[in-house]
């Protein structure tokens, strides 16, 4: 398991996090022991497709046909980076 | 879509939920935040009082739910509970002191869908653990913390600081990476129901908080990114006062054992308020209209000084249920700030704490214990008028 977020790397949300859709908000959310965090739109985007099967050059091309018109790549391993520092994704 | 949530997103929804599921506890603990006249309270909720809260709060937009007590574990049916909340897509924390808990259990409430455990420690060392608790648990405790781990929770531990175990900070840090904790909770005493009837042998001095607090930041930077370490100064020794539960009726809504709705734990106290139960009224009705959950929301209530001050957006004032309890009325400024005309009260305080350590063990006051019978005891004296005020 690298540390590093590759674009081989197939991230997957960490187990001790909960990752969901929340009505209510109207956004999505991470969930840990006594706190939340609200995700940006495309911040929600990103981490619906790190399942723990798609690799993040998987995931860049699967974003880039549903939103055609961003320059993304930069942006997603920012964001990976970010989340994997906080602990809400790991490499599998 | 933006458009038509937007107006509902400005209304402030409970996000928290609280659930106290019973008074009963196996532990005495005398910091203990429940109310001292918890013997009072008859009744609780049944299951399905407990399922309907919790769907309505979910429908509103709930999403932490905490199973608290007393001690949650007590209530034969909260592995139910949990299969509910978390079918209705709560993120669940069981609160809980670990007594009463075993591996069975443990893994039954993984099966229903718990997202996370806390035990709570007295101390670090088994001597003044089981002194503080009343009751003989540190090892019991020890064993439920490997458990949670085992189970795959998050382990978050909880030590509540007070006089008699700040000096001990860096050897509970120690015990917490020794047990791999993902997060420790330094948990600053707060001076509500027990606690405050025990002030003057709970409240730290101000050299026994900086040298825990200079430990607590050695042990964030050292352990950072592997546990993370919460540590909150207590408010007494603040210019400042906390945000109480971010403002009144703005996040939290506590539901106690015979179901009533506060806007937080504490607040049963304040008089002059009836607070409405589950029993009688819909969670949405509570929150949004009763006039308990509006009387101090937003900033109109406000007196001087807060209620010209730029700083109420940020701290709104305080804790309410603090500037009843130390000055009378629970719409002054919590006389924890400095501007608060009644600051001289905390430092008072301060002042009696710092007395009463210096005082030989054999005439300080003992610690008065939670239990059944100090609650019917203090209930009594209230009645017969000796007990000035019943916190
Ligand atoms: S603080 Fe102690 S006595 Fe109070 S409910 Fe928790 S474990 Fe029981
Ligand atoms: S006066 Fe009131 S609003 Fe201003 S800082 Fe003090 S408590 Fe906060």
């Amino acid at each position: 398991m690298s540390d590093e977020m590759a674009g081989d790397t197939v991230p997957e949300i960490t187990p001790t996090f909960r990752f969901q859709w929340e009505e209510a908000q109207q956004c999505h959310v991470i969930l840990y022991p006594e706190g939340m965090v609200k995700l940006s739109p495309s911040a929600g985007e990103i981490l619906k497709r790190c399942d723990g099967e798609k690799t993040i050059e998987s995931i860049i091309r699967d974003l880039k046909t549903q939103f055609p018109d961003a320059n993304l790549d930069a942006d997603v391993y920012k964001f990976l980076e970010v989340a994997h520092e906080n602990g809400w994704i790991r490499a599998k | 879509m933006k458009t038509v949530g937007s107006e509902l997103n400005n209304q402030p929804k409970p996000l928290w939920l609280l659930a106290e599921l019973t008074y009963k506890c196996p532990l005495q603990c005398p910091y203990c935040s429940n109310p001292v006249d918890f013997a009072k309270a008859k009744n609780e909720l049944s299951t399905e009082d407990w399922l309907r809260v919790m769907r309505e709060a979910r429908a509103m937009g709930a999403t932490q739910l905490g199973f608290s007590g007393g001690e949650p574990l007590v209530r034969r049916d909260l592995e139910e509970l949990i299969r509910e909340a978390r079918r209705l897509g709560f993120y669940t924390n069981l609160i809980t002191s670990g007594v009463g808990m075993d591996e069975e259990r443990i893994k039954g409430f993984k099966e229903a869908g718990l997202d996370h455990i806390q035990v709570s420690f007295q101390a670090s060392s088994e001597e003044l653990n089981n002194f503080i608790a009343g009751t003989d648990a540190f090892k019991h405790k020890l064993e439920m913390a490997r458990l949670v781990k085992k189970y795959g929770y998050p382990m978050v531990l909880c030590f509540v600081l007070h006089r008699q175990n700040q000096e001990q900070v860096r050897d509970i840090l120690e015990l917490a990476i020794t047990l791999n904790a993902d997060y420790v909770e330094l948990a600053t005493t707060q001076y509500y129901g027990w606690a405050m009837v025990n002030r003057d042998q709970l409240l730290p001095s101000r050299e026994q908080l900086e040298q825990a607090e200079a430990i607590a930041h050695e042990y964030q930077k050292k352990m950072k990114g592997k546990m993370k370490i919460y540590y909150v100064v207590p408010d007494y020794y603040e210019t400042r006062p906390k945000a109480c539960m971010n403002g009144w009726g703005a996040v939290f809504l506590t539901i106690t054992p015979d179901g009533t709705a506060l806007p937080c734990h504490a607040a049963g106290q304040l008089p002059g308020m009836t607070f409405p139960n589950v029993r009688d009224h819909s969670i949405d009705w509570i929150w949004n209209d009763s006039p308990d959950f509006n009387k101090f929301r937003g900033f109109d209530w406000m007196k001087e000084p807060c209620r010209s001050c730029p700083e109420r957006f940020k701290d709104f004032g305080g804790c309410r249920c603090q500037a009843y309890m130390l000055t009378g009325d629970a719409a002054n400024t919590d006389p924890v700030c400095d501007l608060s005309p009644r600051h001289q009260v905390v430092l008072d305080a301060i002042a009696a704490a710092k007395e009463a350590a210096q005082r030989p063990v054999a005439v300080v006051k003992p610690l008065v214990f939670r239990n059944p019978q100090n609650s019917k005891r203090r209930i009594a004296e209230k009645q017969a008028g000796v007990a000035g005020t019943l916190y």
